[in-house]
């Protein structure tokens, strides 16, 4: 099996899987939502708040587009409360590129997810970077045909999330500084528990694995499944902070699958240019010579100029509910 | 001798999900070999079978592109008949022509390999996605499960192709001498019955150029 369909299906009880009778169609099933994660591999999805920016991204290479109304760092610059993206910027850029088309939603707010499935989105990201709407609970994910990626610091975090429905995750990093530290920490803290209770699955120590379970607040399920695999049982990227073509490779070599990159393009002063070189240094990250290519095709005197993570007066990732 | 080479195309997809089929195969068929994951098509010489993985086909092209020399050497050996299995974005990348549902012609980069015109996102987009059991003579009486994400469907075949499965009255499924290709994710299927096929037939043009190479030698 290429793919973990492990946690299996969790719909609510009045939520039946869309079956169409005559050719046995199955739609929104386990395999093809996470299958959907599965061909963003070794890309980049940018984020991008109008049709020139999405049109800039497609022919740059990126693998997929992210609408938001407002990138990251122009968020905490402008305050206030960040709502999803309107949908007639969504249903433009729907028309305007072939690759496909993701969209923030609030944490736990059901109703504009569900206005994103129905806006014909690709996959919904439930997002910190958004003021969250729930204080207490995650959209319970499996109840939608459209695939969602959610954010982790840690293991437990990208477990919950996988057992609420997520087909996706990513690292929640500290969206709009320019700072790709926390995404590098978040990924490092993760692979080092995936490490740990790998070592607890290879030796058969299930007091260990259930200690585990209950220290990630999720099931035994998936706890031995992570252990069975050796990774997250779906695609994993990195997210927060990205700005240059080294960032990207950096996080490719610490094992994530792919890249989002939110303010580290649009917001930098040659944003075609830097699209084009952060894909280059995506699939090419273990390829010096290709590598110091792409990073030549960027000025660091365009470069987004950042925030200090250490002064920040929002911690997007300390946003949401606690578990 | 040389062992079986195998190659895919790793510049983005889903990869890994075609090497481990591969790898799969190999042991089904009880077969010796290597999976060379190429990103540069600099390796591509020496190579039996190629799979171009499913992902993106503009991203592929894009940056197949990028490297005009490599691109032009891969559809030399294509069209001299290095077995190709391409799926979803593969046989997008291959096809002579491309247009998207929605948006009509794109300049996108195609290796224009294989006679057929392919119509992107034909199904609608992720939310219309779907798997479906399809009939495939080919690999025998039983169903094969068809995982179409974002599928393309093939609309024009040239004389030289052979259907091989329609879904709903489209091609979803086609062969032409030793590529083949389709609009669903035969690596997702956990039934390596489309890789197996491949595989044989990179045995086949294996065994070809072993004669070949000993009748040069002697």
């Amino acid at each position: 099996m290429a793919i973990s369909l492990v946690p299996s299906n969790r719909k609510s009880e009045s939520k039946k899987i869309l079956i169409e009778k005559d050719n046995n169609t199955v739609k929104g099933s386990v395999l093809v939502k996470r299958g959907f994660a599965h061909m963003q591999k070794h890309g980049v999805i940018m984020d991008v708040t109008n049709v020139e920016q999405a049109q800039i991204a497609e022919e740059s290479g990126a693998v997929a587009v992210m609408v938001l109304d407002k990138l990251p760092y122009d968020v905490r610059k402008a305050g206030g409360v960040a709502r999803t993206a309107g949908v007639k910027t969504i249903l433009d850029i729907m028309n305007s590129v072939s690759i496909p088309i993701m969209a923030k939603c609030r944490i736990g707010h059901v109703s504009e997810a569900q206005m994103l499935e129905s806006c014909g989105v690709d996959m919904v990201d439930e997002s910190e970077v958004l003021t969250p709407a729930d204080e207490e609970n995650h959209i319970w994910k499996w109840d939608f045909t459209t695939p969602f990626v959610n954010g982790a610091k840690n293991l437990g975090e990208a477990l919950r999330r996988i057992e609420e429905g997520a087909s996706m995750i990513r690292t929640k990093g500290e969206p709009g500084t320019g700072n790709v530290a926390e995404a590098v920490n978040h990924i490092k803290i993760l692979n080092r528990e995936v490490r740990m209770l790998c070592s607890a699955y290879s030796e058969n120590d299930f007091q260990e694995m259930i200690k585990l379970s209950r220290e990630f607040r999720v099931s035994l399920d998936v706890v031995r499944e992570v252990g069975r695999l050796g990774r997250l049982p779906v695609v994993n990227f990195a997210a927060g902070g990205i700005t240059t073509p080294s960032d990207a490779a950096f996080l490719m070599r610490l094992g994530c699958d792919g890249v989002f990159v939110g303010s580290g393009i649009f917001k930098s002063e040659d944003p075609s240019l830097r699209a084009r070189a952060v894909v280059l240094a995506t699939t090419y990250y273990d390829d010096e010579k290709i590598l110091l290519e792409a990073q030549r095709m960027v000025d660091e005197k365009k470069s987004l100029i950042g925030l200090d993570t250490k002064n920040l007066d929002i911690r997007m990732q300390e946003r949401g509910p606690l578990v | 001798m040389n062992s079986l080479k195998i190659g895919i195309l790793s510049i983005q997809g889903d990869i890994e999900e075609n090497a481990s089929a591969v790898k799969k195969s190999l042991l089904e068929l009880e077969t010796e070999g290597q999976i060379i994951h190429l990103k540069n098509t600099s390796g591509i010489e020496g190579l039996h079978g190629l799979v171009i993985p499913g992902g993106e086909s503009t991203v592929m092209g894009i940056l197949l592109s990028l490297q005009k020399i490599h691109l032009n050497l891969l559809v030399r050996k294509i069209s001299e008949g290095l077995p190709v299995l391409g799926t979803c974005a593969g046989l997008i990348l291959m096809a002579n022509k491309a247009h998207d549902k929605t948006l009509g012609e794109t300049k996108q980069q195609l290796l224009q390999v294989l006679d057929v015109t392919v119509e992107r996102n034909a199904f609608g987009r992720q939310r219309e996605s779907f798997e479906a059991d399809l009939e495939i003579p080919m690999l025998g009486q039983e169903p094969f499960k068809g995982v179409f994400i974002r599928g393309p469907v093939i609309t024009e075949v040239g004389k030289n192709v052979q259907i091989l499965t329609r879904f709903e009255n489209k091609i979803v499924a086609v062969k032409q001498d030793n590529i083949m290709a389709t609009s669903f994710h035969p690596e997702l299927a956990s039934d390596n019955r489309f890789h197996n096929k491949f595989l044989s037939t990179c045995i086949k043009y294996y065994k070809s150029k072993e004669i070949g190479q000993d009748g040069l030698k002697s």
